[in-house]
């Protein structure tokens, strides 16, 4: 396993294994997935929280034209606070974008045996086509996704 | 971080087709992959362990579909593939713990239901 959805299982191996056949392996011979997950959340710390950055990102004019129209104004987050906000977590909205989407981030990338990582960085480098065909698919419904349902979960 | 790739906004910018920071890091991070791998091999190194760096041939099945079209659904509602949910948090965006979480249930849940999914 290469790549950062492994983590995932990982973690449900180690911590709610509930004898499925899928999470008995051998978790501890990838240790070196979880430390680097740690280092992911260092690295965001020392990025985010320390070196939080002091102007907006420069998003394309486009992108702010149409975010705006949907309530969401550019910051210097990485996530908009007009979604990702704890007061505004049970409306049903908030629920299908967050909880239903990182559902599907968990359940998509196991199903697909990998992620943005394991298939599009590793799997293409490596050019294996069963990568390809993962990418592409997850390309274009994330290209749907933005375009057709978040503008209708966002209205 | 600094690239933004764990950015929600970003990712909306790229799934619009309005800006091209995402497919540069892509397009740039493919081939510095390719390229330690053939390091790598060409050098024969050896894993911590001692044993040879290996990767795994792919065989394709139906999952790669099913799953890559509901992974690219949870992908551009929460703006992050599972490494950006630990840099998220790491950030203090404490409520992406929620995404973290939803992502550990899903997994759980396909570690459950596999034998009954079709691949």
């Amino acid at each position: 396993m290469l790549g950062i959805s492994g983590t995932l299982r990982q973690v449900c191996a180690m911590c709610f294994p509930a004898n499925i056949p899928f999470l008995k392996y051998n978790w501890k011979a990838q240790l070196w997935n979880i430390f680097f997950a740690a280092g992911l959340l260092i690295g965001g710390f020392i990025g985010g929280a320390l070196l939080k950055p002091v102007t907006q990102m420069p998003l394309s004019p486009a992108t702010v034209h149409v975010l705006s129209s949907y309530g969401i104004s550019p910051q210097r987050n990485i996530l908009p606070v007009e979604i990702f906000n704890w007061a505004h977590l049970f409306t049903w909205q908030h629920l299908v974008i967050i909880i239903g989407g990182g559902f599907l981030v968990g359940f998509g990338t196991r199903y697909a045996g990998g992620c943005t990582s394991g298939h599009g960085i590793s799997g293409l480098s490596t050019l294996q086509w069963p990568s390809l065909v993962a990418v592409a698919l997850f390309f274009i419904s994330g290209i749907l996704t933005a375009n057709f349902l978040l503008p209708l979960l966002l209205k | 971080m600094k690239s933004e790739a764990v950015s929600w906004f970003r990712v909306q910018e790229m799934f619009r087709f309005q800006g091209f920071q995402m497919y540069g890091i892509f397009m740039t991070a493919i081939p510095t992959a390719a390229l330690s791998i053939f390091i790598l091999r060409k050098f024969k190194i050896k894993t911590l362990d001692g044993e040879p760096v290996q990767v795994r041939k792919k065989k394709f099945n139906w999952g790669y579909v099913y799953g890559g079209i509901l992974f690219g659904i949870g992908w551009a509602l929460t703006g992050a593939c599972p490494g950006p949910i630990y840099v998220q948090i790491g950030s203090g965006l404490s409520i992406a713990i929620i995404t973290l979480l939803s992502a550990l249930a899903g997994t759980w849940t396909y570690s459950y239901l596999k034998p009954k999914l079709p691949h």
